[in-house]
Order: C-alpha cells, then structure tokens, then sequence
C-alpha cells in the first residue's frame, strides 16, 4: 500500500485570503449596480409607454431623496467599474502595433478610459440641450 | 548592504502524511543576512535545524521554477524572494497554494503535468523536415508574436494565484494555456488544429473569469492571463465563423 496521503486544502473563504482577491470581487460586484441601471432605463422606456400621466408619476419617484441617493451610489459603482473594466482590458487584447511597436498596456487603459469620457459628455451635451 | 546577521522567525507549513492528520505550523529561527534568499532560509532550517523538512529547489537563480512556494500568503519563488524584505516580521512559508500537499512545501503537481503533455507543447510541422534541410528560418518580427510565452518556466505561481483552478482543477490554467498560444503563434508550428480543443472545452479557456492575478505573480512577465483572454476571443470566433467557412478551409 502506498504511503502518500496528500493533503488538500480546502477553498472556502478564498477571497477573503488576499487583498488582490477581495478587490477582486468587490469590482466584479459593481456589475451588480450597473444590472440595476439598466433595470432603471428599461422600466422608464416602459412607463413612457404607458402615457403621459405615468411617466410624470415615475420622474416625481425618481425625483425622491431615496432615489436620488441610489442614483449616486449607482454613479460612483459605475466610475469603479469602468475604472477597474479598462484597467483589466489590455490583458484581454492581441498585440496592438502601431508603426511595429506594441500599444502600451496603460495607453490601453487610459485611452479607454478617455472614450467612456467623451461619450459620457456627448451624452451630457445632448440630455442638455433637449432639457426643457 | 547590511552584512551583519540578525536573526528572522520563520514560520513554515509541516505536513507528515505517515504521521500528521493536518498541516500545521513550525516556527523557525532562523539567522539572515541581506543577501540571503527564502531558499537559503529553508536550508538552512534543513541544515541546522530540522532535517526532515521537505522541499524543492535546484537552479537558486529563477530559472527552473522548482520552488515556487506562498511566501506571506504571496505565490513566488524561494529563491527570487529575500529574507530582509519580510524582516522584522514573521516570515510565513506554505506549500503552493490549489495543489494537494504531498510533504511539507512538496505539492502534487501531476495534474498540471498531465495538462502540460496534452497541449502538445511542442512545435507540430505540417511536413516534417529532413535533417539535411536545415533549420525552420523565421523572421524577428514571427519571433516577436510568441517570445513573451515562450518565457514560461512551468514554476506553477499562477495556478496558485488562480482561484478558478483551485475551485475546480479541471480547468487547464493559465500555465498551459499561455504555452497553447506560445505553439499557436509560433511560424512553424501548424498544430493548432490539434489544440484547439483543449481551449473550446468545458474545462478550457471560459472557466476563467479574468481575475488577472496569474499575470502580476508570474516571475517570467509571461502574462498568462493574456493568451487566456486571446483565445475566448480565437473560440469564439472558431465557433461562429464555421457556420460561414467552406468545410476544410480551416487551418
């Protein structure tokens, strides 16, 4: 009979073991907020359906402290998640070559990072001007 | 430098399968100087201390990936590690995190071994060629495409640093994977079709969920995480450009 006997650790509470992990599972868990966005966008394109006198009840409820807060909290899960999103994208792309040389890791990161700031200001741009 | 000894307390993970029914820790301690690496930390409990401790070694110069260890919790190299960066705090030393524990910091790694054969990583020519033909030629640029995976020392850091894998060692892990594409971007290699499979399977490249810690242990910058991410993209276009490509018009 074989003497070996090896041992296997067990998992459990693995994330909590390493600050890289806990960071982690917090960015992936900012997903969660921006799910509920998108929640909140489908809901309002579905009150508009439903007439006039309902949708100016859905912009009083989105007007209400409670959901002014959620919004917020919202923004900021949003700005980590984008932030961390970015951060992880030059490790999911082939070489880039420009001119034979390779894009820069945080040239990938801080040029995405740039486009989601133009397109939120484009964004802004035209929500201004339509604001009654 | 500080060339005067002091003295770090070295805490290592025990683990005597003939007569531990855990692992458990050991304090050790143990007296440094600035130059001396985790390695020489170890044998030197070996030595003087503690003969029976096992672990292993071989190159002391990163290069043979024999004693990728977790040192405070941290997958690397023994001898890539110095005691004076941890001192005067405890030092903490366990087996390479995900793998069973055979004795002490010796992991089972016929897993990864089993993996590491069935990637064929090796280059598969389309026609084999006579000696007397001489050698592949291939440009710096073609060299360029795979040099960073082929960088990969098999030291295993980031199968511990990859909590996928140690949730389900199925999962092929970004050691092998990464030495997937080094083969599959390499000029003279036309074995992808062969491996392939190994990446679109259940157990392939999407069980990872680009957690990226692979990428900042590995001791070689090979970032693994890298040529996992590539060939979801490479399955998935395989995947769906088949339902638009003549039958036999893939490589």
């Amino acid at each position: 009979m074989s003497a070996r006997r090896p041992y296997v650790r067990p998992m459990t509470g693995w994330w909590r073991k390493n600050p890289f992990f806990i960071e982690y599972m917090v960015h992936e868990g900012t997903a969660f907020f921006v799910a509920a966005y998108a929640l909140i966008l489908l809901a309002s394109v579905v009150v508009l359906g439903q007439g006039e006198a309902a949708w100016n009840r859905w912009l009083e409820f989105l007007m209400s402290p409670l959901c002014i807060i959620a919004h917020v909290v919202i923004l900021l899960a949003f700005l980590y998640h984008s932030w961390t999103w970015f951060n992880i994208m030059p490790r999911t792309l082939p070489p880039i070559l420009i001119n034979g040389t390779r894009v820069k890791a945080a040239t990938i990161t801080y040029g995405g990072l740039a486009a989601a700031v133009i397109a939120s200001l484009i964004v802004f741009a035209i929500v201004a001007r339509l604001a009654p | 430098m500080n060339t005067s000894e002091r003295m770090i307390t070295m805490e290592v993970l025990r683990y005597r399968p003939e007569q531990d029914e855990t692992p458990f820790f050991q304090q050790f301690l143990v007296p440094f100087t600035d130059d001396m690496s985790v390695l020489q930390g170890l044998q030197y409990i070996k030595d003087e201390l503690e003969g029976s401790l096992s672990f292993r070694w071989s190159c002391r110069m990163a290069i043979c990936g024999s004693c990728g260890m977790m040192i405070n919790g941290v997958p690397k190299l023994a001898c890539h590690t110095f005691l004076r960066d941890t001192y005067p705090n405890t030092l903490r030393v366990e087996a390479l995190a995900h793998f069973p524990i055979e004795r002490d910091l010796v992991i089972v790694m016929d897993d990864f071994m089993a993996k590491l054969e069935s990637i064929r990583p090796y280059i598969i020519a389309d026609t084999p060629r006579a000696l007397s033909e001489g050698e592949y030629l291939q440009t710096p640029a073609q060299l360029d495409l795979y040099e960073q995976f082929s960088s990969c020392i098999n030291c295993l850091l980031c199968y511990a640093a990859c909590p996928q894998y140690g949730l389900n060692s199925k999962f092929i892990g970004p050691g092998a994977m990464a030495l997937v594409h080094r083969y599959n971007l390499d000029s003279r290699d036309s074995g992808s079709a062969q491996r392939m499979p190994l990446v679109h399977a259940e157990e392939g490249v999407f069980n990872c969920t680009a957690v990226g810690y692979c990428s900042q242990v590995c001791p070689k910058k090979v970032d693994p995480a890298n040529a996992v991410n590539i060939n979801k993209t490479e399955s998935a276009k395989d995947y769906f450009l088949r339902f638009v490509t003549p039958k036999g018009a893939g490589k």
